[in-house]
């Protein structure tokens, strides 16, 4: 086996002395001087309306108000996959807290005062919030222009109708498979709405130079992205590429709800309107909730044969997901996680239909675990049902189908290398699965379960990732990337991988927050990609520097370039051992050669990746043929809970989570976020609980009626396990680790209450007051759905 | 306006107000002290905390008007010449991830370090418990504090 220097070892991460200093700077935390206006948004009080007017005339008298703008100054449409969205409502709003117009002032309170001044008089529509209510003949369309809108030549939108896209797939004879099946189990399961609660809320600066150049500086997961959205959209303002500018600073938590576009593209357009002067748009805690992105909402209805013996024959699936209004992000939610609906099993006959629909709630998009969180709630909970219901132990279930390399996917490509079942036996020690606990309490039940999981990156086919490499005089190092680090410890991998390949430690290694203007271009830091290719991109820039060291050294001193190595800083040579050149004697100012002149000079490199095996060219009614998704990270998770039976509180005894990381980078930091991830995902399963009024007005948009976990919440025990199964493209074997540990987390604690009490629960989430109810009934199966509530 | 005179990190300040400013604000956009966060408005979060005369404090809920005399403390103050081993502390754990939590932790983290300089885990758990973050899992962060005076 390869030995490493820096690769797979828990290196420190290069930001954390900024962070724990108070040095760190947030968009919020840097100053644009006197002249920064401020701004209030005009927010729509109606699910779904016709606009028919706005007066601005009373607000405009205010003194010390700069501009009102509204969505007559802005007729443009933009998304990342689909173009639904304008960037203030146009004719018409369609949910509670859509922009419809925005107030420029010189302070905050001057905008706030003005904004209650513009009147709108709205039309109210009909409104839907339940996704299969809008699929009925008689709901109100959403978009009636549906079937004009731009989209990625993957989507299958349905003009006239409110589904924004339909993934089919169609793999065997499923019929033939039920045919043959001993057992079936069919049952719907439903997943509310969640809300990514970074603790930085969003916000984005722009400022329009009286030159005409435009810079946004964003909290963001995708600068590049945006700097396109944004020129996109603004074309017919005369911008393009060159004039856009976008900085990313330290981003106090993404989880996707910084990914793509949302309310950036305000602050791009406000800037416009007031040149010379940089505007900001920041979101109160309250707007965080309803107008960003939030993860969608889910009905899963699910039909699964298997034999006696616990082969699966047949797999069916219909996902009803909730995108809200604009689906231009989330319908890839829908796409990518009905692709991989299955879970990790090998499946001969496979149908899965998965619906993209408009409702009228807020627009929902991507969320750590695009979908596979909420579809894995769904399988995994009936997979164990299946295993207990015809004898077999759940775990071994697992054994006997989980997915292997070479096996066929949903769309035929077959399975990557992967160490699921490594994964499976190695949290199943840890948790001591098949041994019964036994309590003295008879108010308190304890029970264990079990899940596997995957997820793959996400994305178009075709996306791209570069870095730059360049030297300092005393050989330390800039890398200059477009990935963003959101907290997952990215500068750090990326020091690691350059380090390995140069031989320069970490801590001389300076990585550079993206800067669209200098900074190489990377499509976007989600789907858990960043590692896999901008670490492979990092790779061939070192790669490259390396090959030109070894080049001027050659020129130089005439060893064969195949006889050099680096260690330690310094290029060595195999035939001659005395020789040893350090990198800080040349690598900015070249090699002395005996006339006096000089070779080299600095050394720079830069490296791309992009993978070429992907394709998203499949048959749209089957999806078979292409290659949609690079590969997928699999993974076991496993918990241990004691609950009360009076209260139906759920103690976290002890959580184990088992990660194909293919070679983690930094073990500590995938440690690290399978700490945070696992109780991000364990708040979703039992107490985080997004509601609407019956009017689709959001009920809980703060931390105190939307709880999230506290230092007081965490399991008892979490027992992170890496495993390694090398991924053949990946920098060093790695893939990407991010979002996965929260995605098991809700099968896990449904299987252990099924298995302390008896009580299948069937809805997200599995509150303590839903447990106690089903004690207290005598219940054995919960489907009670309350996201919306009646009066 | 109302002129108001405190001492900040170490450095007395004087300042005029508006009766209704916010400390935060005051803070932040009036003195350039960056490290205590916006996150909620309302006492939730944490992420504004400082101390006032050693007490930890939720800056978006106080008026600057009421801090006349008194002493504020920033992890801007803590950092001025050597790092405190809290600070250390929380760095060999690599505790924090997106780190916008990091400073209202640190003030919180400080302030039960001086009452009860070896705390248990529960203890531990108790007093960050108002302080929120959704990246670590909280782990990293209590085993730093525990860390700090560990014999």
């Amino acid at each position: 086996m390869e030995e490493f220097k820096f690769i797979g070892k828990p290196v420190d991460r290069l930001d954390e002395r900024e962070k724990v200093t108070g040095a760190a700077k947030y968009v919020d935390d840097i100053e644009f001087g006197p002249n920064l206006l401020y701004t209030e948004i005009i927010e729509s009080p109606h699910p779904h309306a016709l606009i028919n007017n706005i007066n601005t005339s009373e607000a405009e008298k205010v003194e010390g108000v700069v501009k009102i703008v509204t969505g007559k100054d802005f007729p443009y449409k933009f998304g990342l996959y689909m173009k639904d969205r304008y960037i203030f409502a146009q004719d018409r709003v369609r949910f509670i807290g859509e922009q419809v117009a925005a107030v420029i002032a010189r302070d905050p309170k001057t905008a706030l005062k003005a904004a209650k001044l513009v009147k709108v008089e709205y039309e109210p529509f009909s409104a839907v919030f339940d996704p299969v209510e809008a699929l009925k003949e008689d709901a109100p369309v959403i978009h009636p222009e549906l079937g004009n809108y731009p989209h990625v030549p993957w989507f299958f939108p349905k003009g006239g109708s409110n589904v924004a896209h339909l993934r089919k797939v169609r793999k065997g004879d499923v019929e033939k498979g039920f045919k043959e099946a001993d057992f079936v189990l069919e049952d719907t399961y439903r997943i509310p709405r969640y809300a990514h609660c970074c603790l930085e809320t969003h916000i984005a600066v722009g400022l329009l130079d009286y030159s005409g150049r435009l810079t946004v500086w964003a909290s963001s997961q995708s600068p590049h992205t945006q700097r396109n959205l944004f020129a996109d959209a603004l074309a017919p303002l005369g911008f393009s590429h060159k004039d856009i500018r976008v900085i990313a600073p330290y981003v106090g938590g993404g989880f996707g709800g910084k990914a793509g576009v949302t309310m950036e593209i305000i602050a791009a357009a406000l800037a416009t309107a007031v040149k010379g002067n940089p505007v900001k748009v920041i979101w109160r805690r309250d707007q965080e909730f309803y107008n960003t992105y939030m993860r969608l909402q889910v009905m899963s209805k699910i039909k699964v044969g298997v034999k006696n013996d616990g082969i699966i024959t047949a797999f069916e699936i219909t996902n009803y997901w909730d995108a809200g209004p604009y689906a231009e992000y989330g319908a890839n939610v829908v796409n990518a996680s009905g692709l991989s609906a299955t879970g990790p099993y090998r499946m001969p006959n496979v149908k899965i239909d998965s619906y993209c629909i408009y409702t009228n709630l807020p627009a929902a998009g991507p969320y750590r675990g695009f979908g596979y969180s909420e579809m894995l709630f769904s399988v995994e909970s009936h997979m164990t049902r299946i295993a207990k219901a015809i004898g077999i132990d759940p775990v071994e279930f697992r054994r006997k189908n989980g997915i292997r390399e070479g096996d066929s996917l949903t769309y035929g490509a077959p399975m990557n290398p992967n160490g699921l079942l490594e994964a499976i036996d190695k949290v199943a020690k840890e948790i001591d699965w098949g041994k019964k606990e036994t309590l003295n309490d008879p108010d308190k039940a304890i029970g264990k379960g079990f899940a596997i999981f995957w997820k793959a990156p996400a994305m178009p086919p075709n996306v791209s990732s570069t870095a730059f490499i360049k030297f300092s005089e005393d050989g330390s190092l800039n890398v200059i990337v477009s990935g963003m680090e959101i907290g997952q410890g990215y500068l750090t991998a990326m020091a690691q991988i350059a380090a390995e390949v140069l031989t320069v430690p970490p801590e001389k290694i300076r990585i550079e927050l993206p800067d669209t203007d200098r900074n190489p271009y990377h499509w976007q830091t989600v789907a858990s990609h960043v590692t896999w290719a901008n670490g492979n991109a990092v790779k061939r820039a070192a790669l490259q520097i390396r090959d030109r060291i070894f080049e001027v050294v050659h020129e130089v001193y005439h060893y064969d370039k195949d006889t050099l190595y680096l260690e330690d800083e310094k290029v060595k040579c195999k035939l001659h051992p005395s020789f040893e050149l350090p990198l800080k004697d040349f690598v900015i100012e070249g090699i002395q050669t005996k006339d006096g002149t000089y070779r080299g000079g600095a050394i720079v490199g830069s490296g791309s990746f992009m993978p070429e095996f992907t394709s998203a060219q499949q048959d749209p009614e089957t999806s078979q043929g292409g290659h949609p998704n690079v590969h997928y990270t699999v993974g076991a998770a496993a918990v241990k809970i004691e609950i009360d039976k009076q209260t139906g509180k759920v103690r976290i005894l002890k959580a184990v989570e088992a990660l194909d990381a293919g070679k983690a980078i930094n073990p500590m930091n995938v440690k690290h976020q399978i700490y945070g991830g696992l109780l991000q995902g364990f708040a979703t399963a039992l107490y985080e609980d997004m509601r609407f009024d019956e009017n689709g007005k959001i009920l809980n948009p703060n931390f105190t009626d939307y709880k999230i976990p506290t230092s007081l919440d965490i399991p008892d025990e979490v027992v992170p396990i890496i495993v390694e199964v090398p991924q053949p493209d990946g920098p060093y074997g790695a893939r990407g680790i991010g979002e996965h540990p929260m995605i098991p987390a809700a099968p896990i604690i449904a299987n252990a209450v099924e298995d302390a009490l008896g009580v299948r629960i069937k809805s997200m989430p599995m509150t303590a007051e839903k447990i106690a109810m089903a004690i207290l009934n005598d219940k054995k199966e919960v489907d009670d759905f309350l996201m919306i509530m009646k009066k | 306006m109302k002129k108001i005179s405190f001492v900040l990190n170490g450095e007395k300040r004087n300042i005029y107000v508006e009766p209704n400013d916010l400390l935060l604000d005051v803070l932040r956009e009036k003195l350039g002290v960056k490290s205590p966060k916006y996150g909620c408005g309302r006492g939730d979060c944490g992420l504004c905390t400082v101390l006032i005369n050693g007490k930890s404090a939720r800056t978006c809920l106080i008026l600057a008007i009421e801090v006349d005399g008194q002493e504020i403390l920033t992890v801007e103050g803590l950092s001025k010449d050597k790092l405190t081993p809290l600070q250390e502390s929380f760095i060999k754990h690599n505790s924090f991830q997106c780190g916008f939590c990091a400073p209202g932790m640190i003030m919180t983290a400080t302030e039960l370090l001086e009452k009860n300089s070896n705390p248990t885990e529960e203890e531990v758990k108790e007093a960050i418990s108002g302080n929120l973050c959704r990246c670590t899992g909280y782990t990293p962060i209590i085993e730093a504090i525990l860390d700090v005076n560990k014999k």
